[in-house]
C-alpha cells in the first residue's frame, strides 16, 4: 500500500490550502517542499485577497476564494495578519469613472460590497494622493494579509490531521503516482497534485511563464494609507500580455509599513532588480501618491508569477488519471488558495463544487494546445 | 576654556539646551526621550551611534525616520520620539 493517498508537489500557498482540504476530508496527504514553505511566490507577493473582474471565471472564483477567507478569519492566527483594509480601484479620470460605476454594479449583481467615491470622498479616505483625482471604489471586504504565515497555517491545519512534510527533496519525475526526488529517492501514492507555482517542469505541457514582478518595503509611517491602492488603469496594463508595465498599487501592513508595487515583464528570468522598470514603478506611485518620494524604503525585491495565456489558474485533473494539478495563479495566488483548494479537493473525490470548474480545467487547455500544434 | 556655546532644541515638546554640536540622539538622550517606540512597544535608542543600526531613528522637524545619531541639532530644531 502507498504510503500516501496524495502527494502535493510544492509548498506554497497554493500547495498548503490543498494539503489542508485533501487531509480534512480523511486523505493521507504527504507535501514535497524543495526549500522553505511559503518560500517562493508566495513570499514574493503582496499579500492580497481581492476580487477581481477582468473574466467572469477569475469573477466567480476570487469571490468564492474571499468568501473562505472571511469564513477562515477568525481562526487565523495573528501572525497572518489577516487585515480587512478594503480596496479602493482609483479612478484618474471621467473615463475611469465609468469603469467604477460599471465595476460597482457588477459587483452588486454578485453581492459583492462596495461603494462608488467620488472625488472628495476619495481624497478624505486617502489624503496622500494627489489632489485632482477622478474618485473610485472601495471594496470593504478586500483584505491583506502575510502569505507566508498563511501557508504555514494552511499546513500546521494539515499537519495536525496528519500530513507530513517531506522537505528538502526536489522532485524531478513524475509518472503517474510516482514521484523521483533529486536524491533518488522515490515517493508513490494514488494521487499527485502539481503546486509548483512557475516552475512547470515536472509538465512541460502547461502553459505556464514566469512573469517577473518587483515590489518595495517602506519603513513604518502608520496612517499613510489605510486602504489597499490600485489604479483602475491596472486592469488595462495588467493585461497588456506582450508588453512589461508598471501600475500604481500600495498596501498598507500592521506594521505601518508600506508594500510599494507594481510592474510586469515577460522574459526577464534573473532575480535582479531591473532599476529600468523599478524606477518607472516608483515613479508611477508618486505620481498618484506625492508623498511617497519622501518616504524611506528599506528593501526591494522581485519574484516570478506563474502566467498563464487566458489569466485564468489551471485547477483539477490531468489526463494523466492520478495526477491534478494547482498552478499557474500569475497574481491571484493568495487570494484564490483556499477556492482552489477546495475545487481540487472536490473534483478528487467526486463531490459537487460550489462554483463551475470548468474555466479551470488543465484538460481542456491540453486539448487546447494539441489543437493549436495540429493547425499550426 | 573654550566659553561651550549652548543652542535650544524641542524634544517631545520640552525646550532642552545643548551643546552646539550635539547630536540629536545625544540631545534625546539627555532629555530622557526614547528615539522611537518598536513595533513591540518597546522605548529604542542610538546602539551603534554610527548610522548602522537604525534603532535611533526619530522625527526631526515632522520628518519621519531620521537617523538621529548622524544628525547634528540646529537652533530651534524639533524632535520627537517616533511612535
Amino acid at each position: 500500500m502507498a504510503r500516501f493517498d496524495v502527494l502535493v508537489l510544492g509548498g506554497g500557498i497554493v500547495g498548503c490550502a490543498c494539503a489542508r482540504e485533501l487531509t480534512q476530508a480523511g486523505m493521507r496527504v504527504g507535501i514535497v517542499e524543495r526549500g522553505v514553505v511559503g518560500g517562493g511566490a508566495t513570499a514574493a507577493g503582496m499579500g492580497h485577497v481581492v476580487v477581481m473582474d477582468d473574466s467572469p471565471a477569475q469573477f466567480a472564483l476570487t469571490c468564492y476564494s474571499r468568501g473562505l477567507w472571511q469564513d477562515l478569519q477568525s481562526q487565523l492566527p495573528a501572525s497572518v495578519e489577516y487585515e480587512a483594509r478594503g480596496t479602493i480601484w482609483v479612478a484618474a479620470d471621467a473615463e475611469e469613472m465609468l469603469e467604477v460605476h460599471a465595476k460597482q454594479r457588477l459587483y452588486a449583481s454578485a453581492h459583492v460590497r462596495s461603494e462608488v467615491l467620488d472625488g472628495l470622498a476619495l481624497a478624505a479616505a486617502e489624503p496622500n494622493l494627489r489632489s485632482g483625482l477622478a474618485g473610485g471604489l472601495v471594496v470593504p471586504d478586500d483584505a491583506v494579509c502575510y502569505p507566508p504565515a498563511a501557508a504555514a497555517f494552511f499546513l500546521e491545519q494539515a499537519a495536525h490531521d496528519g500530513a507530513v512534510l517531506l522537505q528538502g527533496g526536489e522532485a524531478v519525475k513524475l509518472e503517474g503516482g510516482k514521484v523521483t526526488l533529486k536524491d533518488g529517492t522515490r515517493h508513490v501514492a494514488d494521487r499527485v497534485v502539481v503546486a509548483t507555482g512557475a516552475d512547470s517542469a515536472l509538465l512541460p505541457w502547461l502553459p505556464i511563464q514566469r512573469r517577473k514582478g518587483h515590489l518595495l518595503i517602506t519603513d513604518r509611517y502608520p496612517g499613510f494609507v489605510h486602504h489597499q491602492l490600485v489604479e483602475l488603469g491596472y486592469l488595462k496594463s495588467a493585461h497588456k500580455l506582450a508588453e512589461d508595465s508598471v501600475a500604481f498599487n500600495v498596501q498598507p501592513r500592521s506594521t505601518g509599513q508600506m508594500l510599494i508595487g507594481s510592474s510586469r515583464q515577460y522574459g526577464d528570468a534573473g532575480p535582479e532588480i531591473d532599476q529600468k522598470i523599478f524606477g518607472a514603478m516608483l515613479e508611477r506611485a508618486c505620481e498618484y501618491m506625492p508623498g511617497i518620494a519622501r518616504l524611506s524604503g528599506i528593501r526591494a525585491w522581485t519574484g516570478f508569477r506563474a502566467a498563464t495565456p487566458d489569466k485564468l489558474p489551471l485547477i483539477g485533473p490531468t489526463e494523466d488519471p492520478a495526477v491534478f494539478v494547482a498552478a499557474g495563479f500569475e497574481g491571484l495566488g493568495i487570494t484564490n488558495a483556499p477556492g482552489a483548494a477546495r475545487l481540487l479537493a472536490d473534483q478528487m473525490l467526486g463531490r459537487p463544487t460550489a462554483i463551475d470548474a470548468s474555466p479551470f480545467l488543465p484538460e481542456c487547455v491540453a486539448n487546447f494546445a494539441s489543437r493549436e500544434i495540429v493547425h499550426a | 576654556m573654550r566659553e561651550v556655546h549652548r543652542i535650544s532644541v524641542t524634544v517631545n515638546g520640552c525646550r532642552v539646551q545643548v551643546p552646539e554640536g550635539s547630536t540629536v540622539s545625544a540631545a534625546m538622550l539627555n532629555a530622557g526621550s526614547a528615539q522611537r517606540i518598536s513595533v513591540r512597544g518597546e522605548a529604542r535608542g542610538a546602539l551603534c551611534g554610527m548610522g548602522i543600526c537604525f534603532e535611533c531613528r526619530a522625527v526631526v522637524d515632522g520628518v519621519m525616520h531620521r537617523r538621529t545619531c548622524q544628525m547634528v541639532c540646529s537652533e530651534g530644531m524639533t524632535v520627537e520620539t517616533q511612535p
